[in-house]
């Protein structure tokens, strides 16, 4: 039923196995989670010093820095900053990373480049 | 996120109740007329549940937008920055922090391996059938607790912005409110949902970021006089620094790292979002619109840090506490305090559309999921054909319309912030430890699933059960008793890490093995997008 859970189907007949043991997809999932891994724990937990420190070192995070901008709301807005920065290096990293890969990987298949026996039959194009 | 009674003095009412209903009424006629042509040609299950998959990045992330600022965001938000000063805004940054989690582990992958629903994904290389229910009934559950929270806030502040303050004249609000919303996602399905979210979502911002202007034209610009001001008209110095709200005691500390814990963790985890993404065509698509609805939301967050010290400043904190909404009437007042009766009116009538399309984005994500995984999967063992499970679908927006009206009108008047809580704790119990598992874990078994799904959902309800939310204070539900074990209000730091630690114990101790082709498969469809990608490209 994992197929019903897609409409096109070109790839009833494809070998996954064999897709994913190919060094270009194993490189593909390297490099997305050896971006999403270490940003997702950096942001977290960023945020959560963030909560600690507005919960646990008032004094601090009441300091003034100009007129009445206090340390707590600087990075506050700072978590605002981190959050677009992110976003936008993720996209950024995923246009010339992952995309490309991604897309040749997903034209091989749908080209049927690999059928159930693992053999690769080059030069068949839609 | 808290989301109770409304705003503004019913003296005040009385000259814009006329001037409320017009705008109102204008916004229902226009919007009716976009979602019928919208809707004209719904043929498949596709059409009606994803919206033909025809929207693009930047109409979906608008559209996201629309879904995530409930007016409970709006008004509850402001109100709490005009109260609480500093802990207020912290709410903001939760909110918007926790669509990273969303943009880099969950929105693309999910885009590429699933179809209509959330359960698509979680039973992809998993037993089907109790894989599915599980996830099937945790939407189910999540969305009802959304929907009564919505649907009985509306009641209350729709009621009163319209001047409307008796039982009766309140209940009918609500059952108007529930047949518009059916009618909506009856006539215009995903297609139709999706254009009320979008110009509803421009209509808030909109009317923030005018509001927000004003103010800052007020304080010529300089947010430290507009803070200055703030804090001259509370009489308090502490309005500008942490711990105002939840600094009181130890307990109240935990409490507040819980609610962050389920807040940053509970989005990538809403049901009615993850839907959202099947609306798009790809998953650049899909990465487009998180990247769109991050930058609309983020902005919106930063609105309300401004309009709440405003109304801190320009209202004051006595006059929004002792008006009829408490709390959440300072967005309402400060609009009438800068525009007078028509700023107010357009405010009013934009939180009453906000609660309309949040509520219709709601129960078309509840009656896909019954429809779709319940219906289809399990009933007719995936025999039915794709009209009579649209046809299902149809008639499951009426049955939960109807419950909504009904459970929204007994809950008139409760405590709508436990319920929203409790949507987002349960969302993020319930849910998340099985997608993270089973998008990035090649040992994640269906035993590990349902331990972690059913295990993540009965702790964070049963734990709210017996916290002071229900029993044993002065605001709880039911006063009168006291049967509250559990001192914290959020149970997020108890129930996430469980659900995650049953996923994994489960996982382990399971012997039967998952088929490793289907995870081989499932693996190379979500990073490639093989197959879900329409035939554009090649």
């Amino acid at each position: 039923m994992g197929h019903e859970a897609q409409e096109t189907d070109a790839t009833a007949a494809v070998d996954f196995k064999e897709v994913q043991s190919t060094p270009r997809f194993q490189e593909l999932r390297k490099r997305h989670r050896s971006f999403v891994f270490p940003m997702a724990i950096a942001f977290l937990l960023w945020y959560f010093a963030y909560v600690l420190l507005a919960d646990y070192a008032v004094e601090f995070m009441s300091t003034k820095v100009w007129g009445n901008i206090n340390v707590g709301l600087i990075m506050g807005l700072l978590q605002f900053v981190t959050t677009f920065a992110i976003t936008g290096w993720y996209v950024s990293y995923s246009n010339r990373k992952l995309d490309p890969i991604a897309a040749e990987i997903r034209h091989e298949i749908e080209g049927h480049e690999f059928d159930k026996h693992g053999n690769q039959i080059s030069g068949v194009q839609k | 996120m808290t989301f109770m009674v409304p705003a503004v003095n019913v003296a005040d009412l009385k000259e814009t109740t006329l001037l409320n209903m017009g705008i109102f009424a204008l916004f229902v006629a226009v919007t009716m007329i976009i979602v019928i042509k919208a809707s004209r040609n719904n043929k498949t299950a596709a059409d009606y549940y994803a919206a033909g998959r025809s929207f693009t990045g930047p109409q979906n992330g608008t559209a996201i937008a629309g879904d995530y600022l409930s007016a409970a965001s709006f008004l509850g938000i402001t109100g709490a920055i005009a109260i609480n000063g500093y802990d207020g805004f912290m709410y903001s940054i939760g909110f918007l922090v926790a669509w990273l989690v969303a943009l880099l582990l969950v929105a693309e992958l999910l885009r590429n391996t699933g179809k209509f629903t959330m359960a698509d994904v979680l039973s992809f290389r998993l037993k089907q059938r109790p894989v599915r229910i599980a996830a099937a009934i945790s939407t189910l559950v999540v969305c009802f607790f959304y929907l009564l929270a919505q649907m009985a806030g509306a009641g209350t502040l729709i009621s009163l912005l319209l001047g409307i303050s008796d039982w009766g004249g309140q209940a009918l609000v609500i059952i108007v409110v529930g047949a518009l919303m059916i009618m909506y996602v009856l006539i215009g399905g995903m297609k139709g949902t999706t254009w009320v979210q979008i110009i509803k979502a421009v209509l808030l911002i909109a009317g923030a970021a005018v509001m927000t202007l004003w103010v800052l034209a007020i304080y010529g610009f300089n947010l430290s006089s507009l803070l200055g001001g703030a804090v001259e008209a509370s009489g308090n110095p502490n309005l500008l620094n942490p711990g105002l709200q939840y600094g009181k005691t130890e307990t109240s500390k935990i409490d507040f790292l819980s609610l962050g814990l389920a807040l940053v963790l509970g989005t990538a985890a809403l049901p009615h979002v993850l839907m959202r993404f099947y609306t798009v065509p790809t998953a650049k698509e899909a990465r487009k619109s998180v990247v769109w609805s991050i930058w609309l939301i983020g902005l919106f967050y930063l609105f309300t840090l401004v309009l709440g010290f405003g109304a801190a400043a320009l209202v004051g904190a006595e006059t929004i506490k002792a008006a009829p909404g408490g709390v959440n009437s300072a967005a309402p007042l400060l609009a009438f305090h800068l525009g007078g009766p028509l700023l107010l009116g357009f405010i009013s009538a934009v939180a009453f559309a906000t609660i309309l399309a949040v509520v219709a984005g709601l129960t078309i994500t509840a009656a896909a999921s019954f429809a779709h995984d319940i219906y289809a999967s399990v009933i007719a063992k995936g025999k039915a054909d794709a009209a009579t499970e649209v046809k299902v679908a149809r008639r499951t927006v009426v049955v939960i319309g109807l419950l909504a009206i009904i459970g929204g009108i007994f809950a008139n008047g409760q405590n709508v912030a436990f319920l929203v809580a409790l949507a987002f704790a349960v969302a993020a119990s319930a849910n998340l430890p099985t997608i993270v598992y089973s998008l990035y874990w090649r040992k994640f078994t269906t035993q590990g699933a349902l331990w972690s799904m059913y295990g993540g959902l009965g702790s964070a309800i049963l734990l709210i059960a017996l916290s002071p939310v229900v029993s044993g204070a002065k605001t709880s539900m039911i006063p009168g008793a006291n049967f509250a074990i559990f001192p914290l209000s959020n149970p997020g730091i108890v129930s996430i890490p469980l659900a995650f630690f049953l996923g994994w114990l489960g996982s382990v101790l399971d012997k039967r093995l998952e088929d490793t082709t289907k995870q081989a498969e499932m693996e190379v469809r979500s990073l490639t997008g093989v197959g879900a990608e329409k035939a554009t490209d090649h």
